[in-house]
């Protein structure tokens, strides 16, 4: 019966973590959750030392009193002594497999991402550039139920930390209002809700990101309040699947993470799975974009309109203008200048997640010509179109 | 899961509370009992006060009585004067650690006040000291389903909080209302005879085909336990008792003798000890009884008839029994007396344990049998 315990436990847990892409090489751990102690329990469990596991589930409550998944885990260890089990959460009474079913998806969110720490020679492919300015970068993988920091190390993301989250109740993808999902794609944090403006459903403090974005609107989505936010104070962690849309974090993850924030400048990019490339491939890939940003710009101070129009997309759209307002006016002012000069500078570049093959570009334009010369803060979207990098929109950032 | 309504406790605190009211063995019973004797009938009657008079005139007279005190003890438990009962049954269990009643009783009240993490080490040193000590397994499983309960409610986010509260008052009242009728012959005697080996063998009795009251709440006599109870620990905790072999194949360690004689005699009894363990194992009642020498020293005194129809019933119970053993030491006395000491391993449908026994045996027209049964340590 004992042996019918662990295996159900460890087929529930363990199954899931088969070796993952990040099995070997070194990983650096950051480990400030609750991700050691359980693991350690589940090892106990799988050595068949109960009262260890359970002395080790103790601990893990005494460092986590909220902690539900801890909790129903002491139940079982407990309960495993008068009775057989035969699965996960047997104890719980009937009404609450949900909430049993909610419990098991995060031990196997939170043993996964404990057992594939990602190596330092590989990053997340949506951080190709960050802007000097922006210390950190956050990416979010829903279907780890996972967030990664990463340290802006002179133009390379360097792995800080990584946090179990929450995403939302029906999944990712957010097309609309009251979808509970969370949003895919490249936001950053707008602001700041300290905990007293806040109720305690949203725990130690909340950040908005600015959901909907150009992209977002361009599509026809829709919603707001997409907010990185804590959980209530009775509560350490909610389950993988639990919110209206927001990433939520424990409190005191939060309050680690909070110290990283810039408001207006760090990057959080939501994925659905996070692709991962080794550094050398993501230098290749962040070079072929940065030549392309630096082709637009010379052609730009050619003046030959023509070929400044070879970087944008048929479905270029800005404000109103379609490609061709676009180019049209461009031609006009081009044909009342002597004399162009355009710098870019502090470029960050973050590759939208998913599907939608795009790179959010930002960096400030230097503009000098002969009549007329101003500085901006520039955002654009690249897009791949048969394969070769294409602008879709521009605008002010 | 929590239900209140079958605590076990209550068979250990009345059948010793009211050996004596029954008529049943006390095997030493005081010169002067009349006052315990009243103390208890009142008890039995509900008349607290009286019950409790009469106990302190007993323990005027004999202040360090153990069956006064524990007396004294249940009826302060049943007046609600709980404080005063954790005092006098802690002052028993430090004035005789090898009783596990008083650590039970201790456990019972903790499990009333809901400090299930002392209920649990109060338990935890009643089968420390008896490690086949039923009861104390049955309760000891039943504080871990309500420790679970407790932490699945955590998980889970449930108030049970009113719920847990009336379970309480009911469990105060099964210990009242029951009272005296589930005296059963043949209970333990320990407190008249505290320090007396016998009491521990009634208690394997007990182990080993103890009714369960509560079926849904098994004795945690599985592999946690083993690791709980260091004394028990001769189980090894990685192995399930649910694997134990059945007795014809049990591994046997004979401990080699020098007599010259002792090979043929170790040999014998560890047939004997085969044979007695297989027919228990096959419900053989005749066969299993066949192995009792007629000057067999009931556990509870009672007489060889009584305890032969007490065997014959829990045995003929319905279920399959599975006896087996292993770490046989074999200490020969002579050409016709011996101990058999092993490990004991019990399994049925509602309950598993493991303890070490201790057989006397005698042979007698060629053939061992068992004089005493014990549970040794």
């Amino acid at each position: 019966m004992i042996k019918a315990l662990r295996s159900r436990l460890l087929i529930v847990v363990f199954a899931a973590c088969a070796a993952s892409a990040f099995a070997a090489g070194t990983a650096r751990y950051t480990d400030s959750g609750p991700e050691p102690l359980l693991a350690g329990v589940f090892e106990q469990i799988e050595a068949n030392k109960w009262e260890a596991a359970l002395r080790q589930t103790e601990d893990l409550l005494t460092a986590y009193p909220n902690f539900r998944l801890g909790n129903l885990i002491k139940g079982d260890l407990l309960l495993a002594r008068s009775k057989p089990l035969k699965t996960f959460g047997e104890g719980a009474s009937g009404g609450q497999q949900d909430k049993v079913a909610d419990l098991r998806e995060e031990a196997v969110a939170r043993l996964k991402a404990y057992k594939s720490k990602p190596t330092a020679d590989y990053v997340p492919r949506y951080l190709l550039q960050m802007e000097r300015d922006q210390k950190f970068a956050i990416v979010v993988d829903t279907q780890k139920a996972r967030l990664y920091v990463y340290q802006n190390d002179k133009g390379t993301p360097r792995f800080v930390a990584d946090y179990y989250i929450s995403h939302g109740k029906l999944g990712s993808e957010k097309l609309k209002e009251g979808d509970k999902k969370t949003p895919i794609g490249v936001y950053h944090v707008t602001s700041s809700l300290p905990r007293q403006k806040l109720t305690d459903f949203y725990g130690s403090g909340a950040f908005p990101i600015n959901y909907p974005n150009e992209w977002d609107k361009r599509h026809g989505r829709n919603g707001h309040g997409i907010w990185l936010h804590g959980t209530p104070s009775d509560t350490f962690s909610r389950p993988p699947k639990a919110s209206d849309g927001c990433v939520v974090l424990a409190n005191q993850d939060l309050d680690a993470l909070s110290k990283n924030l810039q408001i207006g400048l760090t990057p959080v990019i939501i994925s659905n799975s996070i692709e991962w490339l080794s550094l050398d491939d993501w230098q290749a890939e962040r070079q072929s974009l940065l030549s392309m940003i630096d082709e637009w710009r010379r052609d730009w101070e050619s003046r030959d309109t023509d070929r400044y129009a070879r970087h944008y997309s048929a479905k270029f759209q800005a404000d109103s203008q379609g490609l061709q307002a676009w180019i049209e006016q461009k031609r006009k002012v081009n044909a009342g200048k002597s004399w162009i000069k355009v710098a870019t500078g502090d470029i960050s570049m973050f590759r939208n997640p998913g599907k939608e093959e795009y790179v959010v570009v930002t960096f400030d334009q230097d503009y000098k010509s002969s009549n007329l010369s101003n500085q901006m803060k520039k955002r654009q979207y690249w897009i791949k179109e048969d394969g070769r990098w294409k602008i879709i929109y521009e605008g002010a950032a | 899961m929590l239900k209140f309504r079958d605590f076990p406790c209550r068979k250990t605190l009345l059948a010793i509370a009211f050996a004596g009211c029954a008529g049943l063995s006390l095997v030493s019973l005081p010169a002067r009992a009349d006052n315990l004797q009243d103390s208890q009938r009142f008890l039995k009657q509900g008349q607290h006060a009286q019950a409790l008079e009469q106990v302190d005139k007993y323990l005027a007279g004999k202040p360090k009585d153990a069956q006064g005190r524990f007396l004294k003890g249940l009826i302060l438990t049943e007046m609600g004067k709980t404080n005063d009962a954790i005092v006098i049954f802690t002052k028993l269990t430090e004035d005789y650690p090898e009783l596990p009643e008083p650590y039970n009783n201790l456990a019972v009240i903790y499990a009333q006040q809901k400090q299930y993490d002392k209920a649990k080490q109060a338990l935890e040193m009643a089968i420390r000291t008896h490690p086949s000590y039923a009861t104390a397994h049955e309760n000891l499983g039943d504080i871990y389903a309500r420790l679970a309960s407790q932490a699945y409610d955590k998980a889970l986010q449930l108030d049970k909080g009113n719920a847990s509260a009336q379970s309480k008052l009911a469990m105060i009242r099964d210990i009242m209302s029951t009272s005296g009728t589930t005296g059963r012959p043949g209970a333990r005697p320990v407190v008249t005879k505290p320090a007396a080996a016998v009491a521990p063998v009634a208690e394997a009795k007990q182990a080993e085909t103890r009714p369960i009251a509560a079926p849904e709440v098994k004795p945690a006599a599985t592999v946690p336990v083993a690791a709980v109870a260091p004394v028990a620990t001769p189980v090894a905790p990685a192995t399930p008792v649910a694997e134990a072999k059945p007795a014809p194949e049990a591994k046997i360690a004979v401990e080699a003798r020098p007599a010259a004689t002792g090979g043929d005699a170790n040999a014998e009894i560890t047939k004997a000890v085969s044979a007695w363990a297989a027919a228990w194992s096959k419900k053989d009642v005749k066969g299993y009884l066949s192995h009792y020498a007629k000057d067999f020293k009931t556990p509870g005194g009672e007489s060889r008839s009584a305890w032969e129809a007490e065997r014959q019933k829990r045995i003929a119970k319905p279920g399959a029994i599975q006896v087996s053993f292993d770490n046989l030491r074999i200490t020969l006395d002579g050409a016709d007396r011996a101990t058999a000491r092993f490990r004991q391993h019990y399994k049925s449908a509602s309950l598993k344990t493991s303890s070490n026994k201790v057989l006397e045996m005698v042979k007698r027209d060629g053939k061992w049998l068992i004089q005493q049964e014990k549970i040794g340590t």
